[in-house]
């Protein structure tokens, strides 16, 4: 079995810091290795240490923190032989580092593999992030890197900016599910599993990590598309949604991603029935 | 004790005694300069002849080295140019991949050892049409052993099947930009970037810590010191735990070792705060041989590599722009707090995005903490071009240009990086100094073998390895090259009170030379022989190391 490995991105300040101690918090008996670039960056909640190293702390329920440097290869590399072994690895990436890059190289060390890239936005700054001369591609490619986005400090922007960001976030990350979530209040296993969260196939199993819901929804009788799907995108506990409905006009292809919703025409042989998955409790 | 020192010519870079014939030390420090009469009376004195047929000059100052150059030739050299080790035997360039095959061959046939892992370096395939080297190819030399070769520029290694088993990655399905495979979907052997390069490093023989460098390395490094003139030399970035510092301490505290290293805290890996107070930390474990406290920042990659990052148009091939390797927030926090507490600063950026970061950041932390001398330097700075340079004046920032970078890599930038237009403006050293910017020229050794010379002959000619002048305008004299390699590169370091120049009260630092570098023709400028050095006072000769 080889170690998962969530990436967690996101520039300064986007809140990867309170997300990782929340993740801690929320392990229940997970042993969590959490690798950062250096511990000035890492201020771990101290009722969580039980012992600190020069490179390593030890968490309370076996988890692990330690600090990567300059060498993040090597370290993954002690990480992949530690015994014994944690159950998961979340390795913050530095704010400016590149997330796919990092990603891609996780599949050249021995007995570790990547599950998932997440990355954070801060509502309030994604906008001038993404508009700075210096750092605006780097962000770009942070999020079009991404599996889940995490939309932070929405709670102090407000949902005007909440809204606004969903959408900027969405035409950068089209390939990811975007989330809005403050305090670092995502349920551990959407953070460990991001992929899971890709749209499933019909007829093949859904994604089933605990704190989402897939289920399948088939609308009685003849619907708008155009509403449905736009109700769909506006319900903030629904990641995605894909799938068709009957309406007057025939069955239609309907796809919702955050906010973002469109509606076309459905392939041949399709048949009625929406896949959608939500957060099983709005956090 | 006073030694007076009669040469053949003494080009001191004090404008009030630009050339003369003696010089006077005691203690390892100059009392004067001038015809003999003129010493006589500071005492008793020894007249010391040895120099009479030979050109003194100051003790030439790298000020952008690694000691990890000295490391290096432990193992095999298979550079595509001749190049001299520390020991003084030239070893010869090979010319192709049979060449280099061929060295490696008979290197692979003196280790005892068969399970001993054999590193190389230097290899440049662009000198051979860009040849791919593959793993079958180092499976020639040896199946058995690990074999791995890293390239010239730093960021390209070749590994042998036996390094890749070793490493776990002689498997299908490895997926990575900088991992080619080939048609039997197995890694070729090629690792292109840091983060491939490190899994397999340590089972070539390249130790992490490489770039700390150990005992034998220094030593060595001391001895291209004394073969190209230097008596001053930075070690650009090194994490310098307690461990290192000590080592650092005894071996230049050793009366034969010949060179003052002045070695740079490098940002990687540590916070910006423990950084700064890292660099604090070091600044009083100062000796006169070792001096320590200044911060090296890296804020972005390579041009070669596409990892610098360029301001528009970008690069010449259409490559996505490059990285950050910090962000402008933590450069922020470093520069103000650098300012504020007196720490130096080296900036290491290669494009001019990187530069025009580091220049917006320095107006904005000279607003809060103005400083009438604080002498921040741009290292590399390649890109640069003049309304940059005027800028950089203006805030009171030196540059340390990479001369030696046109030569060997200026037609790869003219015709795949940057294009003509900016090839022909990297690395300007007329319009730095037109501008007004305080300037030295660095060889970045390993990357370009040590040898300030041979980087002033650079900077002076600005050819290419294939012969292109490369930046008319951009070319500098002789005079202006040999004080950007003397008291240029004395005053980027802050040092310029006490080296870079032959007067009273200064270090007695020397290069002995046997030719006259004013007189040998500026296209001669690196063959300038060098008989070796004078270093506080004590005599160095290359025959002798």
């Amino acid at each position: 079995m080889s170690l998962p490995v969530t990436i967690l991105s996101g520039y300064l300040g986007a809140g990867k810091t309170t997300l990782v101690n929340q993740m801690l918090r929320q392990a229940d008996g997970k042993r969590l290795a959490i690798m950062v670039n250096e511990f000035g960056d890492l201020p771990i909640d101290a009722d969580l240490i039980e012992a600190e190293g020069d490179d390593m702390i030890a968490l309370a329920g076996g988890c692990v923190c330690c600090s990567y440097g300059d060498d993040l290869m090597a370290a993954l590399t002690q990480m992949a032989a530690m015994q014994p072994p944690p159950d998961h690895i979340i390795l913050e990436a530095s704010g400016v580092a590149l997330p796919g890059a990092i990603a891609s190289s996780l599949g050249i060390v021995a007995g570790i593999r990547a599950a998932g890239v997440v990355v954070l936005a801060d509502v309030a700054q994604i906008e001038g992030q993404l508009a700075n001369d210096y750092i605006g591609d780097t962000v770009v490619r942070q999020l079009a890197a991404a599996d889940l986005v995490v939309l932070t400090k929405g709670d102090i922007a407000g949902a005007a900016q909440v809204a606004h960001a969903r959408t900027t976030v969405a035409a950068h990350a089209d390939s990811a599910a975007v989330v809005e979530a403050s305090h670092g209040r995502v349920p551990l296993d959407v953070v460990l599993n991001p992929v899971q969260i890709a749209i499933p196939q019909r007829g093949e199993p859904h994604g089933n990590a605990a704190g989402l819901i897939s289920e399948v929804d088939v609308p009685e009788g003849e619907v708008d598309a155009d509403d449905y799907a736009r109700e769909l995108a506006s319900r903030t506990e629904v990641i995605r949604a894909k799938g068709h409905v009957n309406t007057a006009q025939g069955l239609r292809t309907v796809q919702v991603v955050g906010s973002q919703w469109e509606v076309s025409a459905p392939p041949q042989n399709a048949q009625a029935g929406v896949v959608v998955i939500r957060l099983k409790d709005p956090v | 004790m006073i030694t007076i020192y009669k040469a053949r010519k003494i080009i001191t870079m004090n404008p009030a005694h630009a050339h003369t014939t003696h010089v006077a030390v005691r203690d390892g420090k100059i009392l004067g300069t001038g015809p003999l009469e003129d010493l006589e009376g500071w005492g008793d004195y020894t007249l010391d002849d040895r120099f009479a047929d030979k050109v003194l000059m100051p003790g030439l100052i790298e000020a952008h080295s690694h000691l990890m150059e000295g490391s290096l030739w432990a193992y095999t050299y298979v550079g595509f140019f001749d190049r001299m080790s520390p020991e003084g035997e030239m070893q010869k360039g090979s010319k192709n991949l049979q060449e280099v095959l061929a060295k490696l061959k008979e290197a692979e046939s003196k280790i005892e050892d068969p399970d001993a892992p054999m590193p190389a370096w230097s290899l440049d395939p662009i000198y051979f049409d860009n040849v791919r080297v593959t793993r079958h190819d180092l499976d020639q030399v040896s199946s058995t052993r690990p074999i791995g070769i890293m390239h010239a520029s730093g960021h390209i290694m070749n590994v042998n099947t036996k390094a890749l088993e070793l490493a776990g990655m002689m498997r299908a399905g490895v997926n990575h930009d900088g991992v080619p495979l080939g048609d039997d979907g197995m890694p070729l052997g090629e690792l292109k970037g840091p983060d491939v390069m490190t899994p397999v490093s340590p089972f070539v023989g390249f130790d992490r810590d490489m770039l700390a460098c150990d005992e034998k390395g220094i030593w060595r490094f001391g001895k291209l010191c004394v073969r190209a003139g230097v008596t001053t030399a930075t070690d650009l970035a090194n994490k310098l735990p307690d461990e290192t510092v000590n080592m650092f301490t005894k071996i230049t505290g050793q009366t034969k070792y010949p060179t003052r290293i002045v070695s740079l805290r490098f940002h990687h890996g540590i916070s910006p705060e423990d950084l700064i107070d890292h660099a604090i930390a070091l600044k009083p474990k100062s000796t006169e041989m070792l001096r320590l406290g200044k911060i090296k920042v890296i804020v972005d990659g390579s041009i070669q590599g596409f990892s610098a990052r360029l301001r528009e148009p970008g690069y010449f091939n259409g490559a996505p722009n490059g990285l950050w390797y910090i962000s402008p927030e933590h450069l922020k926090y470093i520069l103000e707090n650098a300012l504020e507490k007196g720490i130096h600063i080296n900036t290491h950026t290669n494009g001019d995005q990187a530069t025009q970061l580091v220049i917006e950041t320095m107006t904005e932390a000279l607003r809060k903490h103005p400083s009438s001398d604080h002498r921040f330097v741009l290292q590399h700075c390649q890109l640069a071009d003049a309304a940059q340079f005027r800028k950089i004046a203006k805030l009171g920032m030196c540059v340390n240009l990479f001369a030696n970078h046109h030569f060997y890599w200026g037609d790869e930038h003219y015709k795949l990086t940057v294009g003509p237009e900016r090839a022909e403006r990297m690395n300007a050293a007329g319009t730095a100094l037109r501008e007004g910017v305080p300037m030295t020229i660095h060889s970045d050794a390993p990357i370009t073998p040590l040898g300030p010379l041979f980087t002033g002959w650079c900077a002076v000619n600005r050819l290419t390895a294939s012969g292109r002048t490369l930046g008319e305008a951009d070319k500098i004299t002789v005079d202006q090259a040999l004080y950007a390699i003397t008291l240029g590169a004395a005053y980027t370091l802050h040092m310029d009170q006490e080296i870079g120049s032959i007067e009273a009260g200064k270090r007695a630092d020397f290069a002995v030379l046997e030719d006259d570098p004013e007189e040998i023709g500026s296209d001669k400028l690196k063959d300038v022989r060098v008989w070796g050095t004078v270093q506080g006072g004590r005599v160095f000769a290359v025959a002798d190391i």
